[in-house]
């Protein structure tokens, strides 16, 4: 006799860096159902964007995700330069592709540790989070900040990347690439991960193409999209890349899949740093005309979605934004039965949903005495510590 | 080109086609036909369904369901508009595909818009205290009084 019991999983729960709640209906250890609870995050992003002007949203958008923070402000631009017809300078669309790629190796790696902390392989966790700090560190030496840049506007980026600062790139890129090399052998060569992750968790084709999931959890099923290549956008049409895809579904196909996804991203900024022209970064836009315009962007997750409409004030009357966890944590409804319990909590990391983990000092705390640090003093400290980063790097 | 092809087997349902640049197509239906037109662009043509933008006008309520085309990266966007603001009511899309559910029930909650057949109409976003037919996404000119509940 079948005998149907329910398993919670969060809202809050320390394995997990954001709520999201997760009712597992399990018969003996398989899970046959799921209910996927999500909502405790909501901030009403959406309607706030009505009460900002165009330049503002920009600084908004990018407080949705703390790990792919540019992804939302980058899509965003690109409706509204796809709304106003706005011509970007040359040198500002390469700005983008850098920073956007930058982007996709620290939020790959920070995946790739969870997904090793996951399944007890701490050595990959730690592994993959030394390797991604030198990235975080390069976004502090080009924007000031380590998370949420604050490149993008309408028409252009906010800072120009200087020429001092490319060879400290291309170092952090030789090196990442040799650290790639390790994981691939590290992590797709060994026999003990594959035995844990083929065949789990398993998101079909047809699956994939009825639930309409992007990113990297699609092309792990075997579909051939990415948005840089099918509606280029920055300069993803002027250099050389492949989109990997990997047919199998399973865990071990999406881990697969950004795990070489770093060498092409590599070798997007690689060619960047070559082919960028002088010149201005910034179309000064004064005015968006009315209409209405859609901007999208393949983030680290998948295509990540704005639609923009405009009646001629400097407000977006209605600004739609879809991000691709929306899309593809949904598909766990089908790929976590099946399973058994403790597959299923690596089913549900395996679409990387995305974690808001960039909270960093709040308070520090000393034997004698506790500081409470407020906003001025984290300022002051990011100051001091950008200081530090220049006068170390001589300049 | 696969416009070319929506063209011609739609010019039945097409009430206006706009084509802001070739990547970024508009098209305006009727309510009535939006499962028809939808089942044709992800089932035979093999779009894939984006997400759908429900916006609160003075005319109605508009919503428009974008299908994006990857082979050739163009976004199909239907638009409908629902006239009767006291009972915006269209048929859902979530039996045609699952892609669909997510969207339907947060537009229900945000904005009021029933979507018929739906097989779960339940809150997506919105927390549990937040009160029935209060519809966030609606704006002043709605009135948040007078109301029915949309469901």
């Amino acid at each position: 006799m079948s005998h149907k019991v329910v398993i919670p999983i969060g809202p809050y729960h320390p394995l997990q860096e954001e709520p999201e709640f997760f009712r597992l209906y399990v018969e003996g250890e398989k899970v046959v159902d799921i209910d996927i609870v999500i909502g405790y995050m909501h901030r009403g992003i959406e309607e706030l964007s009505e009460h900002k002007h165009y330049d503002q949203v920009a600084f908004l958008v990018e407080r949705i995700c703390g790990i792919c923070s540019t992804s939302h402000p980058f899509a965003y631009v690109n409706a509204v330069e796809d709304l106003g017809k706005i011509q970007v300078p040359e040198r500002a669309l390469y700005i983008r592709t850098i920073i956007a790629e930058l982007e996709r190796i620290h939020s790959h790696l920070l995946w790739l540790g969870l997904a090793g902390h996951f399944i007890g392989y701490n050595t990959v966790w730690m592994w993959a989070w030394r390797y991604r700090e030198p990235v975080l560190d390069l976004f502090e030496t080009i924007s000031g900040n380590r998370n949420h840049y604050a490149m993008m506007k309408v028409g252009g980026v906010r800072r120009d990347i200087r020429d001092e600062d490319i060879p400290i790139i291309r170092k952090t890129l030789d090196e990442l690439t040799s650290a790639t090399e390790m994981f691939k052998g590290a992590v797709m060569d060994d026999p003990v991960i594959q035995w844990r992750l083929k065949g789990v968790g398993i998101l079909t084709r047809q699956q994939a193409l009825e639930w309409s999931a992007v990113g990297p959890t699609a092309r792990a099923s075997g579909i051939n999209i990415d948005v840089r290549r099918d509606d280029p956008y920055g300069a993803y049409d002027r250099v050389k890349w492949n989109v990997i895809i990997q047919k199998e579904g399973d865990i071990f196909a999406k881990t697969v899949v950004r795990i070489l996804e770093l060498f092409e991203s590599i070798s997007i900024i690689r060619q960047c740093l070559d082919a960028m022209p002088k010149g201005p970064i910034d179309a000064d836009v004064q005015e968006i005309p009315p209409g209405e315009g859609i901007g999208r962007v393949e983030a680290p997750r998948g295509e990540c979605f704005h639609y923009v409409r405009s009646d001629g004030t400097n407000r977006p009357v209605r600004h739609k934004i879809r991000a691709p966890s929306y899309m593809n944590v949904a598909t766990n409804k089908v790929a976590a039965p099946g399973g058994t319990i403790s597959d299923a909590a690596l089913t549900l990391a395996a679409v990387d949903p995305c974690y808001c983990c960039t909270e960093r000092t709040a308070v520090i705390e000393r034997p004698s005495e506790k500081k409470i640090m407020n906003g001025w003093d984290l300022i002051e400290k990011s100051r001091q510590k950008t200081k530090h980063f220049l006068i170390t790097r001589g300049k | 080109m696969i416009t070319e092809k929506i063209k011609t087997r739609l010019k039945e349902q097409i009430l206006d086609w706009f084509e802001h640049n070739p990547k970024r197509i508009y098209i305006s239906v009727a309510p009535k036909d939006i499962r028809l037109i939808s089942d044709y662009l992800f089932k035979d043509l093999g779009f894939r369904f984006a997400t759908a933008s429900g916006l609160d006008t003075p005319s109605g309520f508009e919503i428009l369901y974008h299908f994006s085309f990857d082979k050739e990266g163009v976004v199909v966007s239907l638009k409908v508009l629902l006239k009767d603001k006291n009972n915006p009511q269209i048929d859902s899309l979530a039996t045609l595909f699952p892609a669909a559910e997510w969207i339907e029930r947060e537009m229900w909650e945000m904005l009021g818009i029933n979507f018929v057949g739906h097989p779960n109409l339940t809150r997506l976003l919105l927390a549990e205290e937040w009160p029935e037919g209060k519809y966030p996404l609606r704006h002043e000119h709605s009135g948040e009084e007078g109301h029915g509940h949309a469901h």
